[in-house]
């Protein structure tokens, strides 16, 4: 594979987490939204600003209780009623009461499965490589005590010089350009 | 920076950095903190290179503690299920009082990572981690004990629903099976929680670890978590979610396995009481382990500044509570046994008090009730610690002697008195036990020096530089009402 050149984006690096978020304000409210913070802790502020607050978490969840639900309901009952029937004292070969246990703990288990790894999933991880850890500074402060926004080249209004005097003007400890 | 370490147990409020001036509540984290000393503080005990000689000396030990493990179900499989004690009419022994004891320590790590969590109980920061770590590894020893206990622990998957030669299907009428699910359900769900809340420090740690080892060992299990907003958010969503679902599962399987006892007709186990009172058994001894561990960890490691008096002020609080449940539940099957004008019923409760294995009753409520609930009361016997690691080896002791008495003394002496035995635990069930013993401290140690044993994140959510309007001086956490 040919190894690509260029510019990710434009990397600053802030103290507070008051300077990034205001920093962000102001970029998005300039018109950019190809941008991302980092942080070492979820900064709610940040989401607002960048208005990401929604995501397909709790839907991919909800299907995988329904499809735990499902799948205990109908096992149980395939295994108990038609696959292998024993008779157990006269019960009832389809004894949905006694089913609704495992029924539950599948609702739970393929919830809470999907919960973590939809999470991860649409988040893109595992992954092994980033073109933000090119950055000399992020990997010193992103996970620690540094606040980061980093304006992505894709977005139409970048250039290179333009968004840095543009970033510079909020007080930036640094910016700097992430290579690809 | 950070205060000295807390030396006396009840100061002064007025001149007592630890002390809220306007609450006179203890601190949540000592004053003084910032994102890089928590990061350090954490840290460091993972990366450091320089590991302290206790914590060989403590693996040393906790690892021979652990070979009796060994021992004890090597000779279990070449000789089976004879060499413990259980037999007819005591069919139950130990596995299942050790099962079920060591099931009820983990309840407490879920009800401080997902049920606090819930309430926004955010002191719950700093011993989550830890909490949960604990949960799985007593998990590990308890699902150790029914797997042993089938007999042919090799054939442990038949109690799983797959196809099989046999063509026969696990009986879902039973509360045995229901279990298998509850509890693998819960190993499940908490491992992925524990796992999923350690990414981001895991990524830290990558990041601060100097050893290209580390760095790659740390880069692994960090997934290339980078901090970024949209992933926090949808990491916040699942944490979330996962406590919410953690929270039902949690409650459920401690009344699963009360259903053990519950559905069967057998006088002493056939109550509608069990499920409640099992799962507030459960967090009480849970929580009297999460004691057990934190307060030696927090003085070996110099963690008073994150795990504060408050924290174990509140433990206390919580052990207090669900103690008084268990109470009232003891009471109940009392008053039960003497209100359902059963004779086999008035007979148990008879037998359990003043019969062979009387002693064992009135240790638990001695070990359970008298004393615990007798003296945590007071707020300075709750903020003191030698008294506080006292009392939680007293009531996990206590609670194990709860599950005897449940398991044995219903079984050894039934409907018939021409069925009736004893029961007497080998050296091997001894041997098993205590060997779970060493393998839970030896995986917990291995825990604290390898992973992140106070959540990082958590901890700086809670600081005050983390107010975006305004750096004025409000307190370190806001505490819900």
């Amino acid at each position: 594979m040919p190894v690509e050149e260029g510019v990710y984006g434009l990397l600053a690096e802030f103290n507070t987490p008051q300077a990034m978020v205001y920093a962000t304000e102001r970029t998005r409210a300039a018109g950019f939204r190809r941008m991302e913070c980092y942080t070492p802790y979820p900064v709610e502020e940040a989401a607002t600003a960048l208005d990401v607050h929604r995501n397909r978490v709790p839907l991919m969840t909800l299907l995988g209780g329904i499809m735990g639900l499902t799948t205990a309901g109908l096992m149980q009952t395939w295994m108990s009623a038609i696959s292998y029937p024993v008779n157990i004292a006269g019960r009832p070969l389809f004894s949905w009461p006694a089913f609704i246990i495992p029924a539950y703990e599948w609702t739970i288990l393929f919830a809470g499965l999907s919960a973590a790894f939809s999470m991860l999933a649409l988040n893109g991880l595992p992954q092994v490589y980033h073109p933000l850890f090119n950055a000399p500074n992020f990997r010193s402060g992103a996970t620690d005590d540094k606040f980061f926004l980093c304006l992505e080249a894709t977005d139409p209004r970048f250039d290179l010089a333009e968004t840095r005097t543009l970033l510079e003007q909020f007080h930036a400890v640094s910016v700097v350009e992430v290579d690809l | 920076m950070a205060t000295k370490p807390i030396s006396e147990p009840y100061r002064h409020p007025v001149n007592d950095p630890m002390i809220d001036p306007r609450t006179g509540e203890f601190a949540v984290i000592a004053p003084g903190h910032n994102f890089t000393s928590v990061t350090q503080k954490i840290a460091n005990v993972v990366l450091t290179s320089h590991t302290p000689l206790g914590w060989f000396f403590g693996l040393i030990v906790a690892g021979g503690v652990a070979s009796l493990l060994v021992v004890a179900i090597t000779w279990l499989v070449l000789r089976g299920v004879g060499i413990w004690g259980v037999t007819i009419p005591g069919a139950w022994g130990f596995a299942i009082i050790n099962f079920v004891w060591w099931i009820g320590i983990g309840h407490a790590g879920t009800l401080i990572s997902a049920i606090l969590l819930l309430f926004k109980q955010s002191w719950r920061n700093s011993i989550n981690r830890f909490a949960e770590a604990m949960t799985i590894f007593a998990v590990v020893c308890a699902g150790m004990f029914p797997v042993l206990h089938i007999g042919r622990p090799w054939l442990g998957y038949w109690l799983l629903p797959l196809p099989n030669t046999m063509n026969i299907w696990p009986q879902f009428r039973s509360p045995l099976c229901w279990d298998v699910f509850a509890v693998s359900t819960y190993a499940t769900i908490s491992v992925v929680f524990w796992y999923i809340g350690m990414v981001p420090d895991f990524g830290t740690l990558r990041d601060k670890a100097q050893l290209p080892f580390a760095k790659w060992f740390y880069g692994i299990l960090s997934l290339g978590w980078r901090g970024s907003t949209r992933h926090w958010m949808r990491y916040e969503t699942a944490s979330l979610l996962l406590a919410g679902l953690s929270t039902p599962l949690v409650l459920s399987v401690h009344t699963v396995i009360s259903f053990d006892f519950a559905v069967a007709a057998l006088p002493g186990w056939h109550t509608t009481v069990f499920p409640p009172y099992f799962v507030a058994g459960a967090i009480y001894s849970g929580f009297a382990m999460v004691l057990t561990l934190a307060i030696p960890i927090r003085k070996f490691y110099h963690m008073e500044d994150l795990v504060t008096l408050r924290h174990l002020d509140n433990m206390a609080k919580v052990m207090l509570g669900t103690g008084l449940i268990v109470a009232y539940g003891y009471g109940l099957e009392v008053f039960m046994a003497w209100y359902s004008a059963s004779h086999w019923e008035w007979f148990m409760m008879w037998n359990r008090m003043f019969g062979p294995m009387g002693w064992g009753y009135w240790l638990l409520i001695l070990f359970n009730i008298a004393l615990p609930l007798g003296s945590l009361w007071w707020r300075k016997l709750r903020t003191n610690v030698a008294y506080l690691f006292a009392i939680s080896i007293v009531i996990n002791i206590g609670m194990w002697f709860e599950r005897f008495v449940i398991v044995v003394t219903s079984l050894y002496r039934d409907f018939l008195p021409s069925s009736w035995g004893t029961y007497r635990a080998t050296k091997w069930d001894y041997m098993l036990y205590v060997g779970t013993m060493g393998l839970f401290t030896t995986l917990f140690l291995l825990f604290v020096r390898f992973a992140p044993m106070i959540p990082m994140n958590e901890i700086k959510m809670m600081l005050p530089q983390t107010k975006i309007d305004g750096m004025n001086a409000e307190e370190t956490v806001d505490e819900v009402a």
